[in-house]
């Protein structure tokens, strides 16, 4: 509970990623020293504090479930602190690295070690919340350090904050960016993907690649049906949804319906 | 020996202050060293397998996700690999924007080590908050430049952890002018601060720790080596990046989930310290100047130089961005498009932590049929196992488990290993022998 007679205490711990999250706080610059005179930061591999088994008010966590061991942590954390808040698309969707759930992954640890008996991998990497209870997931691969910043003083001062699931098409029109797909026919993932970068991709003139995961209400049966229509294979429309957020839904079922369209039409009778 | 015989064990379960996870374990039986390993158990991600059957540009958005400290370093080895496949060569505007987005790498991942990983244990802190306290002026400077060196990637890519800007042939979208004339204000501005880091970091107090290694590094026939080059070190290794793997082997050992990595069966070093080592002469005159007057020399056979080495190519790094956008001038056309072919591509780059080899296969559609990548903190971990079990030899390993531990995880910060990276891609080669 955060309580006024003390200092706020934080945490971040990591799981299965690539530490890219974890930056959302060691580029803040300044306000990285800001934050560390509020509160304390008991545990921060990255930045110097371990003590994994400390009482906190926030936990954030980075990385997906990977190892046998990653269940009794989480628990752990989950018991010892008051929030937990997920960072980014691993720990949120179960990162790019869950391409294995959708393959066959025992095949892939073998495929590259010599010796995959001392191997500790999960044949699935999973969100954190399939674990324990998150009270707030942050999206986005990597996630936005201003909106990071912005949940922990809303959490701060005792509060969950509403993050914006519209979509990355909003984003633009707000912007006035162009739109890519309109005055450049570049396929773009913005109408069924989640706002939070800024619309970084269709800024750079070319097309958004979900890793802001989905947006409210994607229809993404109708976006695949156009990108199908004007010319995209069915295997690459099911690698573009499957792909940095490869297990949010409603991209995962779409992607493998798609993924299946390929694989019949292999399995035979048409090729066109 | 002395006579009071030390038996034990060190453990550090949780290394701090490094990307990723790993641990280190020593034991000492009756005063001597008996075991050490540096143990790697951060989970593998599996990244060769998952990027079979992508596209190049997957590729380029994919590996970026190996490292969120290097991801430019990744784009920049992939994206050279695949266009030697795809038969394209970038034009000479694109050639020195991928030099000047990567010197905006080198600039916020050195920054970002030396002052939030590395020197709070020179000067007695435990996290770079702490040492602020007392040093608060040098942290915000090291802040500074760190967030510059961010200014610079977001400028080329948009965001700088997983930047979006990078496709074969070019970039999606050239900075405009005015962009770029803030972006080069700000680095103006910061041109005496890196100046003066080079200064503070080189009066640390460094241990004396002089030890026999062998230095790998890129070399270019007139720049420092950062985007392209050969493969060399200073024992005589001089080849085509092409020929990487008929003199490197990789090799799994039980303690870690990182591949280890031998020249002619020898470990070696990779990263600032052995750049600088085999680049001297590619330092501008002024830099080479003034890293003399520290009264240190290079080349250093001392691992703790290495911080050293960060501090002067990130002054080399924000001149290099500075130059070559002197007359900048922005392009409507940023890339050439690239048609799908098949065929076998190579890319290595100089990461912040040492060169990063890339090798892809690709089929005639243009996708992915196999990739192979080696990064340099699996590179550097047979080397780090040698250097601790002889620094902390020669520091005593009759000190106690505190003051041994701090020396280890020194030593080992050293090399700034990026777990993270090195945990991701492991290509299956026998152990021989």
């Amino acid at each position: 509970m955060i309580t006024p007679q003390r200092r706020p205490r934080l945490a971040v711990h990591k799981f299965s990623s690539c530490d890219g999250c974890q930056l959302a706080f060691l580029n803040l610059g300044e306000p990285l020293l800001d934050l560390a005179e509020r509160v304390d930061i008991l545990h921060f591999a990255e930045a110097g504090p371990v003590d994994e088994a400390a009482e906190v008010d926030i936990a954030f966590i980075e990385g997906s479930v990977a190892t046998s061991e990653d269940a009794a942590r989480l628990r752990g954390i989950r018991e010892r602190s008051h929030y937990v808040v997920t960072i980014g698309a691993c720990a949120t969707a179960g990162g790019l690295q869950a391409l294995r759930n959708l393959n066959d992954g025992a095949a892939w640890i073998e495929g590259l070690y010599a010796r995959p008996e001392h191997i500790d991998l999960l044949a699935d990497s999973t969100p954190i919340a399939k674990t324990i209870k998150v009270d707030l997931e942050l999206w986005g691969c990597p996630v936005n350090g201003e909106q990071v910043l912005g949940a922990t003083q809303a959490l701060l001062a005792g509060h969950l904050p509403r993050v914006d699931h519209s979509a990355v098409c909003t984003e633009c029109k707000r912007q006035q960016t162009v739109c890519v797909m309109v005055a450049r026919g570049t396929p773009c993932l913005g109408p069924v993907t989640s706002t939070g970068c800024g619309a970084l991709c269709p800024q750079l003139q070319r097309d958004c690649y979900a890793c802001y995961g989905p947006a409210v209400q994607a229809n993404v049966s109708a976006l695949t049906t156009y990108l199908a229509d004007t010319g995209m294979p069915a295997d690459e429309i099911a690698r573009r949804l499957l792909f940095i957020n490869n297990q949010a839904e409603p991209f995962q079922t779409a992607g493998r319906e798609w993924q299946a369209r390929v694989i019949q039409r292999s399995g035979g009778e048409e090729t066109s | 020996m002395n006579d009071d015989k030390h038996t034990g064990r060190i453990h550090v379960p949780i290394l701090a202050r490094v990307e990723g996870e790993g641990a280190l374990e020593v034991s000492i039986r009756e005063g001597r060293l008996e075991d050490l390993k540096l143990r790697i158990f951060e989970p593998p991600r599996l990244f060769e397998k998952l990027l079979e059957g992508r596209s190049a540009q997957d590729v380029i958005d994919s590996v970026a996700r190996i490292c969120g400290i290097c991801p430019v370093a990744y784009q920049m080895s992939a994206v050279a690999a695949l266009e030697a496949i795809l038969g394209i060569t970038p034009s000479s505007w694109v050639a020195r924007m991928r030099r000047v987005m990567y010197c905006g790498e080198w600039l916020q991942s050195h920054s970002l080590h030396i002052h939030l990983l590395a020197a709070p244990d020179f000067l007695g802190f435990d996290s770079a908050p702490a040492m602020a306290t007392r040093h608060p002026d040098e942290v915000r400077r090291g802040l500074r430049l760190q967030g510059l060196g961010n200014a610079i990637i977001r400028t080329f890519g948009g965001r700088s952890v997983h930047p979006v800007g990078v496709c074969p042939g070019g970039f999606f979208r050239a900075p405009d002018a005015s962009a770029m004339a803030a972006l080069r204000a700000r680095l103006e501005a910061s041109r005496d601060e890196s100046l003066a880091l080079i200064d503070w970091v080189a009066g640390l107090p460094f241990p004396e720790d002089d030890q026999e290694f062998v230095s790998v590094s890129l070399r270019h026939e007139r720049d420092y080596p950062i985007t392209e080059g050969w493969i060399v070190s200073d024992r005589g290794l001089d080849i085509p990046i092409d020929d990487y793997e008929q003199h490197f082997r990789e090799f799994q050992v039980p303690h870690s989930t990182a591949l280890h990595a031998l020249l002619d069966d020898r470990p070696y070093l990779v990263g600032p310290l052995a750049r600088l080592n085999n680049n001297l002469d590619r330092l501008p005159a002024e830099l080479r100047d003034r890293l003399e007057a520290t009264g240190i020399r290079f080349p250093s056979r001392n691992m703790f130089h290495s911080i050293i080495a960060r501090a002067v190519e990130m002054h080399l790094a924000l001149n290099e961005a500075l130059r070559l956008t002197e007359d900048y001038a922005t392009t409507t056309a940023p890339h050439v498009e690239a048609v799908p072919r098949a065929g076998v591509g190579f890319g290595c780059t100089e990461a912040p932590r040492g060169i990063l080899w890339h090798r892809y296969t690709l089929d005639a559609r243009g996708l992915v049929e196999s990739a192979r990548i080696v990064p340099p903190t699996s590179q550097n971990q047979a080397r780090m196992e040698e250097d601790l079990a002889t620094a902390l030899t020669r520091f005593g390993l009759e000190r106690d488990d505190d003051a041994l531990r701090l020396h280890g995880e020194m030593v080992i910060r050293n090399y700034d290993p990026c777990i993270s990276c090195a945990t991701h891609f492991l290509d299956f080669h026998a152990l021989r022998g």
